[in-house]
């Protein structure tokens, strides 16, 4: 479990850091520190593993019917990036701390951050690659928040929109190759993929599998031609850039090239694919750093170079270049990180990015540019420095791969040019900033950032240094283990060493230097060069474009679907029902009755549904005149009601009843402040079009009841009749299935009645609505609302309906009654009064607010669910036993009846509040205006 | 008195598919009611009908009839209520903000010139 519990601290410590700074701004990073350490803590014991050949895998059942497990694994490649994310992430914390200001909010950003992390390791710690995805599309949507940290910049909004966008879309497209690559492989297991390269590479999907993955890929690392959101992200703010774009996020892309080498290299696609994007890439960022003014668009161009370079590394395919790949994935990650710290340092204290201001800062801060600069010398490649290092690796693969090949030289000139072009951007880096005469215009006076903040840059220098003079000493046995565990395979011999002697490489590097300072001292002609012609290029074009032609299709298609008629949708929605449900009939020749034995017809029934027949019909003729209709619909549901009794169903046809009457006490409410006639329609064909659709509704409902009643059926009702008693404690088996077997459904079901009457009080706060003086024949209405007779009457009725009501909750579990019963009666009662008495004579008697009803109903529901984890028993388990009291006699007790009480106490709550605050529209509006 | 009964659910369908299709907010909340009546009553006699012989357990009873299809049938009432109430209270909002009782919340005399 350790592996597991090392990726969960930072999700779970991503809330920890959001309450730390709740105590003050320190706290939070303070927080992230221990967070980050914690999940080092939860990595320490296994990290000898690798380096004794091991690969350690944990899995842990999560989802086992759909076959996912949750499956870590730690191996050499997995340690090295695990490493990264962490110790890099700690030196973050650390500089973010001093960068952030006032302004800005530490939880939040520390918690975001700690997202990321938690993320970065499930991708690298990950054996199943479903799970790896998951945290894959996970540090997208961490990013996204990272990006857009400074919500009021709209570049930041846009840049990370834009990241999203790209690296979402990718994501994407790697579920689908991780698909196909688990239906080659038959698992998702990498330790199963790993070992069945030469089965994917020999099947017929390896290409879609393969250019899938490597969309994913492409775009996460930024390659071309999905390189462009890159250098938009850097709106973020520094420490953000420092972490997601040198040592993490971008690095994903790669790592899953080193992580999938064994499983997908090897072939000629893989070949011109990976390394023709990584050759595009490796030229085309490092010519755009070179020309570009801001600090931070010069790293980003630089790092999509890098990658670049890292690509092409695993694109040559050769086990070499796969080791140089790994180096400089550990190298770039070090030194781009320090310079992008200090950027942010010379950010912070010079209040500019923009080169062309950034002058002569040497005299103001020599001890940030010594930094700057040795970090730059690695980045360029010059001796001494750990970037020298995997260069001259990476030059001697690209002439090795070229010798005898026609054009062979072509590869081996292009890298150089590359070198070239990096040397020149990193001179520019220091030189510009550092030295070029005076600055230009400040906004502040630079100087010396505090002692902690250079402390990251000054680790990750001495890194770069160390790497540089000692490499076998220093980063040697990382590099083997994770170089092995990329491979696979035993480790192809090389020899880390600074010096080699005088071999092609080292003329490369010398050319390069040389190039590069060239290339410097002419870059005067060369800027008014580029300005002229490929300066003025922008992928943002183009992406906005289809961004835009995307939304443009999206809203045609909505309006072609929505007009924004609902009439219309009713219409498109009964429409396509009717066809989905008559394009059966049409298609089979099964008889439309079975041979199921019938109930014989009756006088009492016939003329029952004649009734309901004709009311129904009066209804929907007389639909206009708004009252009439609505005392035939009453008919209809009591007739309903009757046909529940008929057919043995005491509790629906109680529940039928009560619902009735308060349906349409409510209807009458409403119909008072509606139109009570309506202008005959002048459409008929609508009209007739409508009854069409209607008939051929009706019919095919009544055909498919008819075919359904006349045929056998079996049911599994009975599980509940034989367990109603011995189980559940109740004979009524209604009301056992309810509040015992699917009481969960029950506490759903209360719990939406509750939301529909809270989003009715909503919906009619601060409603005004015009209460006519006169009825629709043009009679006032009569004035004395509270008749005398029927207020006295109400008032004798009120506690025997209270008792009635009572005595159906408490007898619901065994006779017919119950919660939803009782509580509707209950309502009704207390309406009554409302409507009897008014408003106001009733609220000087009870408490006019139902709310703490409902919410105490939905409680001492859940409460009753919860009890039973107390004994260990799953959520809603209930018990009952039988007492015997003197007098009383003797009686059962389930804790089934309390979460009936739940029910009640919702439903009265929820239908009071209804009723009272639709009744309420009608009296204390007028004098709620004259207030104001 | 199956044929009667699907004949009842038919009506009843038919009633409150052709108020629903109405462009006042009233008509179309009593199509809904008709519609949920249909849709109880079918579902409720997916248990087959039965007479005389209601799902409460003792020993004179005769049988049972499916107590399942009650069970759902019996909050289905109460949530149709709840759902009746909404968009009645629905129909008054939009009364009240756009100044009719149109369901697409424009006078019907306008309808074929949108």
């Amino acid at each position: 479990m350790t592996l597991f519990f090392a990726v969960l601290t930072p999700f779970m410590g991503a809330a920890l850091v959001a309450l730390a700074s709740r105590l003050g701004r320190s706290h939070s990073a303070w927080a992230a520190g221990a967070v980050t350490l914690a999940a080092i803590a939860w990595l320490a014991p296994s990290l000898h593993l690798p380096f004794e050949g091991a690969t350690l895998i944990q899995q842990h059942d999560w989802m086992p019917a759909l076959g996912l497990n949750l499956a870590f694994r730690l191996d050499g490649l997995a340690l090295l990036f695990a490493g990264l994310i962490l110790g890099i992430g700690l030196l973050i914390v650390l500089y973010a701390r001093y960068y952030l200001s006032e302004r800005d909010s530490m939880g939040r950003f520390y918690s975001y951050l700690m997202l990321f992390m938690g993320s970065m390791l499930g991708i690298v710690l990950s054996e199943n690659l479903i799970q790896l995805l998951i945290f894959w599309e996970l540090t997208s949507l961490s990013s996204f928040l990272l990006i857009s940290y400074w919500q009021h910049r709209e570049e930041g909004r846009q840049g990370a929109r834009m990241a999203l966008a790209v690296t979402g879309a990718g994501g994407f497209a790697m579920l689908g190759g991780f698909l196909l690559l688990g239906h080659i492989v038959g698992s998702y297991e990498l330790s199963v993929v790993l070992a069945s390269g030469d089965l994917i590479r020999e099947h017929p999907l390896y290409v879609p599998t393969l250019t899938l993955i490597l969309l994913g890929v492409f775009t996460k690392s930024a390659q071309f031609p999905f390189h462009f959101w890159l250098p938009h992200a850097m709106a973020a703010p520094t420490p953000v850039s420092a972490y997601l774009h040198s040592a993490t996020m971008v690095k994903a892309g790669v790592f899953l090239l080193a992580r999938l080498f064994p499983a997908l290299s090897g072939t000629a696609e893989w070949f011109w694919l990976v390394s023709g994007a990584g050759l595009a890439t490796l030229l085309l960022g490092a010519y755009v750093a070179l020309f570009k003014h801001d600090l931070k668009g010069l790293l980003a161009y630089s790092t999509i170079s890098h990658l670049g370079l890292i690509t092409l590394l695993f694109g040559l395919s050769t086990p070499l270049a796969a080791v140089a790949g790994v180096f400089h994935i550990i190298n770039h990650a070090t030194f781009k990180a320090s310079l992008f710290m200090a950027a942010g340092i010379i950010d912070h204290e010079a209040g500019t990015r923009d080169m062309r201001r950034l002058n002569g800062l040497w005299k103001f801060m020599p001890y940030t540019a010594t930094l700057a600069m040795v970090a730059a010398a690695a980045m360029a490649g010059v001796p001494l420095m750990n970037g020298f290092l995997s260069k001259e690796m990476f030059f001697a693969e690209a002439m090795h791969i070229s010798e005898g090949h026609v054009g062979g030289w072509l590869l081996p000139a292009l890298v150089t040019l590359a070198g070239a072009l990096a040397v020149a951007y990193s001179i520019r880096f220091i030189h510009d900033v550092f030295f070029n005469g005076e600055p230009v215009d400040l906004p502040k006076t630079p100087h010396e950032p505090p002692r902690w903040m250079k402390v990251p840059v000054e680790i990750l220098v001495v890194l770069c240094l160390a790497v540089g003079i000692a490499p076998a000493l220093t980063v040697g046995p990382l590099l083997a283990v994770a170089a092995q565990s990329t491979l696979q395979t035993p480790l192809p011999d090389y020899h880390l060493a600074l010096w080699h002697g005088i071999n092609p490489a080292l003329v490369m590097s010398l050319i390069a230097l040389a190039g590069g300072t060239l290339i410097y001292l002419a870059r005067r002609p060369l800027f008014a060069w580029h300005e002229r012609g490929l300066g003025r290029l922008d992928a943002r074009v183009v992406f906005n474009a289809l961004q835009d032609g995307l939304f443009a299709l999206a809203r045609s298609i909505t309006r072609l679907i929505d007009t924004g008629s609902l009439q219309r949708q009713v219409f498109f929605l009964l429409s396509a029902a009717l066809v989905l449900g008559v394009a059966p009939w049409l298609g089979g020749g099964t008889p439309l009755a079975g041979g199921r034995e019938g109930l014989p017809l009756d006088a009492v029934s016939l003329l029952a549904a004649s009734t309901l027949i004709v009311a129904t019909l009066a209804t929907v003729w007389l639909h206009r005149q708004r009252f009439i209709a609505l005392v035939m619909i009453g008919v209809v549901g009591l007739v309903v009601a009757l046909t529940f009794v008929k057919f043995s169903a005491p509790d629906l046809a109680l529940t039928q009843l009560s619902v009735e009457i308060v349906t349409i006490v409510l209807l009458l409410l409403a119909l008072y402040f509606l139109p009570q006639h309506a202008a005959p329609e002048q459409d008929r064909a609508r009209l007739w079009r409508d009854g069409a659709i209607a008939l051929t509704a009706g019919a095919g409902t009544a055909a498919l009841a008819w075919a359904v009643l006349t045929r056998p059926y079996d049911t599994i009702a009975g599980y509940f009749l034989a367990n109603s008693v011995p189980g559940g404690g109740g004979s009524n088996v209604v009301n056992v299935i309810l509040v015992d077997f699917r009481g969960y459904d029950t506490l759903g079901e209360i719990t939406v009645l509750a939301l529909a009457g809270l989003g009715i009080v909503a919906m009619l706060q601060g409603l005004s609505l015009n209460a006519p003086s006169r009825d629709a024949a043009g009679r006032n209405w009569d004035a004395d609302a509270h008749p005398a007779i029927m207020a006295t009457l109400t008032r004798i009725l009120l506690p025997l309906a209270l008792l009635v009501a009572v005595f159906i909750l408490l007898r619901g579990h065994n006779q017919p009654g119950g919660g939803f019963i009782a509580g509707l009666i209950t309502a009704v009662a207390l309406i009554v009064q409302y409507l009897a008495n008014g408003a106001a004579w009733t609220h000087r008697r009870m408490a006019s607010d139902s709310h703490p009803m409902v919410a105490w109903g939905l409680a001492i529901a859940a409460f009753t669910g919860l009890a039973s984890w107390l004994f260990g028993y799953p959520f809603l388990t209930s018990t009952f036993s039988h007492m015997d009291w003197p007098v009383v006699g003797e009686f059962e007790l389930a804790s089934a009846m309390a979460f009936d009480l739940g029910v009640f106490l919702v439903v009265v709550g929820a239908t009071l509040m209804i009723l009272v605050n639709l009744g309420g529209l009608h009296h204390t509006l007028p004098k709620h205006r004259e207030k104001h | 008195m199956e044929m009667l009964i699907a004949l009842v659910i038919g009506v009843l369908t038919a009633g409150g598919v052709f108020l629903a299709l109405r462009g006042q907010t009233f008509p179309v909340v009593l199509g809904l009611t008709l519609m949920s009546y249909a849709v109880n009553l079918f579902l409720f006699v997916m248990g087959r009908l039965a007479i005389g012989v209601p799902p409460v357990i003792s020993d004179a009873a005769a049988g049972y009839t499916d107590p399942l299809p009650q069970a759902l049938v019996l909050t289905a009432i109460v949530i149709s209520f709840g759902m009746t109430a909404f968009v009645i209270v629905l129909a008054l909002k939009a009364r009240a903000e756009l100044g009719n009782d149109h369901v697409d919340g424009r006078h019907h005399n306008e309808d074929r010139h949108a």
